[in-house]
């Protein structure tokens, strides 16, 4: 049976790593994901993990620490946020190279500046190029379940996994959950068991190589094909994770798309405000819908065509800007995605929202839809790039 | 047994050659010396800052390096290697190794004063059980011989050239040894390549097999840097030695020794001459200079001396 508990975002991806008993954990605190170090360190001090923690004097050095430790053939976990994934950025990129499954919790945080501790996705988007599969949760449900995926999609493809939920939004917020038996997590989970490693008895080897152009690209392209590869896996996991728990997880989520003719794609904890106004919309006979991407790094290009296939008018939500002048991130994956596809007939634009914790409300939502509606009446697109919620 | 460099070097090495580093470089000589300190049974992991170690022992698809070796990055030997100790403790508290494994990070001065530096820092605070050896030659020479807090004043470098109106770096050498001294760990040493590398040996003897951080700050020269013939490395170490610009000494549990006293301490000229870094000091009316330096070398030594002596 499930066990009911009340936790926070932060408390659960805590509870998910002592059920993991992970070999070692390296991290520094930074508002909002500061929480999880301080709950795991707790149960390091009181015996409840018999993890090395380590209390490492920057995020820098805490992913350094874990590509060394994971390296040396442990399993190795962190937690961050904003400014503190930023710092590790250049560390996020060679434990991708070198192929390292490390797990790391990120609860969302605006970047500076201005200084600001709300949620946004800017931190988790700045380092969208490094490598990681990205994963991102709408509840402290879902920031559960899929920490407890991610070595199992991470080791299965010899790539590191970030574990993103919204910061505050459900990083502090208590909600219900079911969590899963410790039991059941450790066979779920199991162990690791990797090809070579530093610390592998009768053989040394050598990580971290420098690499002319003769191979530098061919490792690039090895990447390339593991985050390709990680689709299937991402999927397999989820369905086995839902025939242990009955809550099954794809690359994305869609609600209401069956009919829909309006649709918002959106990520994280936005996701719950939008059902509350899909909700409300359909009960005055709109057709509207709504893709919640999971998983934006491996992006799920197939399945967001074939979801939007049949739409008139969508909106990307992007709760961060590229500031290239035209879009934000996501919204240019999803073009491509539909390009790609040969698919001309849904009409896009992009929304930027919720920077810095701006409040998304459900009438936020509406307003977008009510803009999907005219666009979709009219076939004129308008101004593809727009702001929501902003003073201008 | 008493020291010996016909039987320490029978040992072997355990970086192979064929690497790329230079003629006369100092780097790898101070890492096969530190190496050949570890027991012959015991594994290592070793690791090594991006720099000029780095890239001439590891060019892929080959390894000079017969333990296992990780290079992550420039400013983060230190954390790396606290990760892979980490690592060591956690898997053998949990049954999954048996054997013993020893832990030596190296870093060029760039990757230890400098950009390191805090990463350093951090590892030693912690107290991992490992040794940072610094191959420290007093500038960022991979990048082709820029000045690092590890240049000594008057350094004629890339960034500190001795021009018509600045006269080389304006600035001391920092003293790393005594800030690593600072962070109470339990062995520090200063070392280099004199005579039959007895002093380096039992250092690195001694770093390795003390429990706890130990770090390990050696003068190896570069002869593309300080511009000197290489085959006369081992009379500039020589020299730093006798005029004590660069004094061996180590400092257990806090309480300094100075391993080697020159029984006639040489003038600073003996050592800055012989290199072209410094020859612009020997220019008729910069007198000053070498007066300047021999004032501070002075001033360094007596405080040595004095540290050595507090009981």
């Amino acid at each position: 049976m499930a066990i009911r508990e009340r936790l926070s975002g932060n408390e659960a991806i805590a509870f998910a790593m002592k059920q993991i008993n992970p070999d070692v954990m390296g991290a520094f605190p930074i508002t909002p994901s500061t929480e999880i170090p301080q709950y795991f360190a707790a149960y390091v001090d009181n015996g409840q993990v018999d993890t090395e923690f380590i209390a490492v004097e920057s995020e820098h050095s805490a992913m350094s620490t874990c590509i060394g430790a994971q390296a040396a053939g442990a399993r190795a976990v962190s937690a961050t946020s904003s400014c503190g994934l930023c710092y590790m950025t250049e560390m996020l990129y060679i434990a991708a190279s070198d192929r390292l499954p490390i797990t790391l919790a990120v609860s969302c945080r605006a970047l500076s500046g201005p200084i600001n501790i709300n949620n946004d996705h800017s931190d988790a988007m700045g380092v969208r190029d490094a490598g990681w599969i990205m994963l991102f949760a709408e509840t402290n449900q879902e920031a559960y379940d899929n920490f407890l995926q991610a070595m199992r999609i991470g080791e299965a493809v010899n790539l590191p996994v970030m574990i993103c939920q919204d910061g505050f939004i459900t990083s502090h917020a208590i909600e219900n959950i079911d969590l899963v038996e410790d039991d059941k997590v450790k066979s779920f989970v199991g162990e690791w068991h990797p090809e070579h490693y530093l610390l592998k008895k009768g053989e040394s080897m050598s990580m971290g190589a420098y690499a002319t152009p003769v191979y530098y690209m061919e490792t690039k392209r090895s990447q390339a094909q593991a985050m390709i590869d990680a689709k299937d896996v991402i999927k397999k996991v989820g369905a086995e994770f839902g025939e242990m728990t009955g809550r099954t997880y794809g690359l994305i989520e869609k609600y209401m798309m069956d009919d829909a003719e309006e649709a918002i794609i959106i990520i994280g904890s936005s996701a719950g405000t939008a059902k509350e106004a899909i909700n409300e919309l359909r009960a005055q006979g709109k057709k509207v819908g709504m893709i919640k991407v999971r998983s934006f790094h491996p992006f799920p290009t197939e399945e967001i065509v074939d979801a939007l296939k049949n739409v008139k008018a969508f909106a990307t939500m992007d709760k961060d800007d590229s500031f290239n002048g035209h879009c934000g991130p996501m919204h240019a994956e999803v073009s491509a995605a539909l390009m790609a596809a040969r698919e001309f007939g849904p009409l896009g634009i992009n929304y930027i929202y919720g920077l810095g914790g701006r409040d998304v409300k459900v009438e936020s939502i509406e307003k977008v839809f009510a803009e999907l509606e005219k666009i979709a009446a009219t076939g004129e697109l308008g101004e593809t790039y727009r702001y929501l919620e902003v003073r201008e | 047994m008493a020291y010996n460099l016909k039987e320490n070097l029978m040992q072997g090495d355990r970086l192979s050659g064929g690497h790329r580093f230079c003629a006369g470089c100092g780097s790898p000589i101070a890492i096969r010396t530190v190496l050949r300190a570890l027991n012959p049974e015991d594994q290592a992991v070793i690791c090594s800052a991006t720099g000029c170690a780095e890239v001439s022992t590891f060019i892929y698809p080959y390894t000079a390096w017969k333990d296992s070796f990780i290079h992550n990055a420039f400013e983060n030997a230190g954390a790396t290697m606290s990760g892979v100790e980490t690592a060591y403790r956690a898997l053998k508290k949990r049954g999954k190794i048996d054997e013993t494994y020893k832990f030596i990070a190296f870093g060029g001065d760039g990757g230890t004063y400098d950009i390191g530096f805090q990463s350093l820092s951090g590892a030693m605070e912690r107290g991992h059980d490992m040794v940072y050896v610094c191959y420290d030659n007093e500038a960022y020479m991979n990048t082709g011989i820029q000045r690092s807090s590890s240049t000594p004043m008057f350094a004629d470098t890339t960034t500190t050239p001795q021009g018509k109106v600045v006269p080389g770096k304006q600035q001391n050498k920092k003293d790393l040894t005594k800030i690593m001294v600072a962070h109470g760990i339990p062995y520090v040493a200063q070392s280099t390549f004199i005579s039959n590398f007895k002093d380096l040996s039992e250092k690195a003897h001694k770093a390795i097999y003390t429990p706890g951080a130990a770090f390990l700050n050696v003068m190896a020269p570069c002869p593309r840097g300080w511009r000197y013939p290489s085959e006369k490395m081992m009379e500039v170490t020589k020299a730093a030695v006798e005029t004590c610009v660069w004094p061996l000494y180590e400092v257990i549990e806090g309480k300094y020794t100075i391993n080697y006293r020159p029984k006639e301490k040489k003038p600073v000229e003996e050592y800055l001459k012989m290199q072209g870094r410094f020859a612009h000091m020997f220019k008729p009316g910069n007198e000053w200079m070498i007066e300047t330096v021999q004032k501070h070398i002075d001033a360094k030594w007596e405080d040595l001396q004095n540290l050595a002596e507090i009981k």
